[in-house]
């Protein structure tokens, strides 16, 4: 008996870790081909956020950015990180689900990798971050957003938004094992997510917001995603302007090291914790 | 012989002020079914969680396989199933991708991942359902499909948590007809339950656990003799004089007894003077101008053995007068010998 699991274990430990990481993220991606009503409310959301964003506020802001910067431009790189974000919530949301349905126990019981329950879902829901970003930008493309930039820091700009999300999908699994409930996840992230998004440069520059609220935006490592996605897609138009709402945006080797070292923080930070929090459940 | 499947040596576990555990001991030799019973609250939940490595125990230690359930938990879970109370399967997964994907986690190549999962769709009559989303499957082939997965890994120790809580009278049947098949593979199982009738029809050995500790084992006859041989069972025809009824019979046996006073119901440890306790308790009742519905002597059954240990019926949580519970499921119909 001891000889056979000797075997199982030694050789082909990483193989087995791998294989249970493709096992659950495969099962977790399937969850989303099977109940596309939550992959359409997922889109749904960050769709009408571009739209009310664009035509609601659209036409006061076109009178405080330069002329050659318009609304939509400016507001699309706070959408996109936003939604990588908001959009991590559903790995909460899942595992406080899976908990309740004792499916948890189950995989707790199995001889498979510690990590893999997180790993898959995190995985799987990066994926659904990466398609909803595709979408938005189909829809921000007819109402007239434009990358002002080349496709490779288009593609790096991608890069960064699919990293936040991931990120965040560790921050949510540490709250979907912690809090168990569904309903109690989805409150407490977004009681968290919505001032940290807002109270950054991701919908309108700190620049305007009262004085005792500046540093604690510009310091927001919202901020600093949303800037160098703005660096990335608008290019010479922020770094080079004159006017005054970009004037404390560094410059784009400042934000990719300072954007780098907050994700890495986080996901070390959270991804410790998620871990643990799976291993006590 | 050979090494017992499963040890538990004073096993305590508290949640909070909560005391689960308070030394469970236990042994289960191999290719043998024990029967872990008792109430809503016991403690039996609580044991099969450590034993499958859920839970990490605060005192005692337990071995299942041979494996410490702390120290080679890795190892254990290798050589376990665990099929829990609330059917964990993947609702948006079909019956097959369920039964891979727990294939696959035990690291069974894939072929042989899907092979065995058909295996036991077939097996548990659910072949049909196969490629269907489990969530359209109901209570009943949910709950098989759940089983299954615990089998995938072919493990030689099978822990089942209340296998067939919240099933219809047919699902129970057909639940208890697949456990009956897997016992006799030689597969140790440990099956948590608070039916007696379950206990009693599949476990070779059972452990009465109340209030976090195992208060009796033995085989179910074993048990039912502690009692103290056979039970005068009576009814009353007018419920209003259960009371008075118990009151002229209850002193007859050699003690203990209980009466309730809902169905009208008594019944009287007799030991071995039954016949005679019959005839004295028809005469005494016939005095007192009591009629009776159904009388007769039977062998007991384990809801008094449960009543008889802990002063409390199985289903009650907590203990109330023992003389005014008579235990709801008592099947009036076993082993009754018509006078």
């Amino acid at each position: 008996m001891s000889a056979i699991t000797e075997t199982l274990r030694t050789p082909g430990r990483l193989a087995n870790t791998v294989s249970d990481w493709w096992v659950i993220t495969r099962r977790n991606l399937i969850t989303y081909v099977r109940k596309p009503d939550l992959l359409v409310f997922s889109t749904i959301q960050p769709v009408m956020f571009v739209l009310l964003f664009v035509f609601v506020f659209g036409g006061a802001f076109e009178l405080i950015l330069p002329a050659n910067v318009s609304y939509v431009d400016f507001l699309m790189a706070g959408i996109f990180v936003q939604t990588g974000i908001f959009a991590a919530t559903q790995t909460g949301v899942g595992l406080a689900d899976d908990l309740q349905k004792g499916i948890i126990d189950r995989f707790r019981s199995l001889p498979m990798a510690r990590s893999a329950v997180l790993a898959g879902r995190t995985a799987a829901d990066t994926a659904s971050v990466a398609l909803q970003t595709v979408l938005m930008l189909v829809v921000a493309y007819l109402v007239g957003y434009r990358i002002h930039t080349s496709v490779w820091e288009a593609l790096l700009a991608f890069g960064v938004i699919v990293g936040v999300g991931y990120v965040f999908t560790w921050v949510s699994a540490f709250a979907g094992l912690t809090l168990k409930t569904i309903e109690a996840v989805q409150a407490a992230l977004f009681t968290i997510v919505f001032p940290f998004v807002f109270v950054s440069s991701a919908f309108v520059p700190p620049e305007t917001f009262p004085s005792w609220l500046q540093p604690i935006a510009q310091n927001n490592p919202v901020t600093i995603w949303v800037n160098l996605v703005r660096v990335l897609t608008l290019g010479d138009l922020v770094t080079e302007s004159s006017s005054k709402l970009f004037s404390d945006v560094p410059s784009l080797w400042t934000l990719l090291w300072q954007s780098a070292a907050w994700m890495a923080g986080f996901l070390a930070f959270f991804y410790a914790m998620g871990i643990r929090a799976y291993r006590r459940t | 012989m050979t090494d017992p499947a499963i040890v538990v040596e004073s096993l305590a576990k508290r949640f909070g002020k909560v005391e689960a555990l308070r030394g469970v001991d236990l042994q289960v030799p191999p290719s043998t079914v024990l029967g872990l019973l008792g109430p809503n609250g016991a403690g039996k939940t609580t044991t099969v969680r450590v034993l499958t490595t859920l839970l990490s125990p605060d005192e005692g230690r337990a071995t299942v396989a041979g494996y410490d359930v702390v120290k080679q938990a890795e190892e254990l879970r290798h050589v376990i199933g665990l099929a829990g109370q609330n059917a964990a399967v993947d609702e948006n997964l079909t019956g097959l991708e369920n039964l891979e994907m727990v294939g696959r986690l035990y690291h069974v190549p894939a072929a042989e991942a899907k092979r065995r999962g058909r295996e036991i769709l077939e097996r548990f009559e659910l072949a049909d359902a196969a490629d269907r989303v489990a969530k359209t499957y109901s209570g009943g082939m949910r709950r098989r499909l759940d089983l299954g997965a615990s089998l995938v890994g072919k493990p030689s120790v099978l822990f089942l948590d209340e296998p067939t809580t919240g099933l219809d009278p047919r699902g129970r049947l057909e639940m208890w007809d697949i456990i009956r098949d897997l016992v006799t593979e030689g597969t140790t199982l440990l099956l948590t339950t608070q039916y007696l009738d379950e206990a009693d029809r599949l476990a070779d050995k059972i452990a009465v656990i109340d209030g976090g500790r195992v208060i009796a084992e033995g085989t179910s006859d074993e048990l039912k003799a502690r009692v103290g041989g056979e039970m005068l069972a009576l009814r009353v025809a007018d419920r209003s004089r259960a009371g008075e009824a118990a009151g002229a019979v209850l002193g007859l046996g050699p003690g203990g007894g209980n009466v309730d006073n809902n169905t009208g119901e008594i019944n009287v440890p007799v030991g071995t003077d039954g016949t005679a306790i019959l005839t004295e308790a028809v005469r005494r009742l016939d005095t007192e101008g009591i009629k009776l519905a159904d009388v007769g002597l039977r062998r007991p059954t384990l809801d008094d053995v449960f009543l008889a240990l802990t002063g409390h019926a199985a289903e009650e949580a907590d203990g109330e007068q023992p003389s005014e519970d008579g235990g709801r499921s008592k099947r009036r119909d076993r082993k009754k010998e018509k006078v």
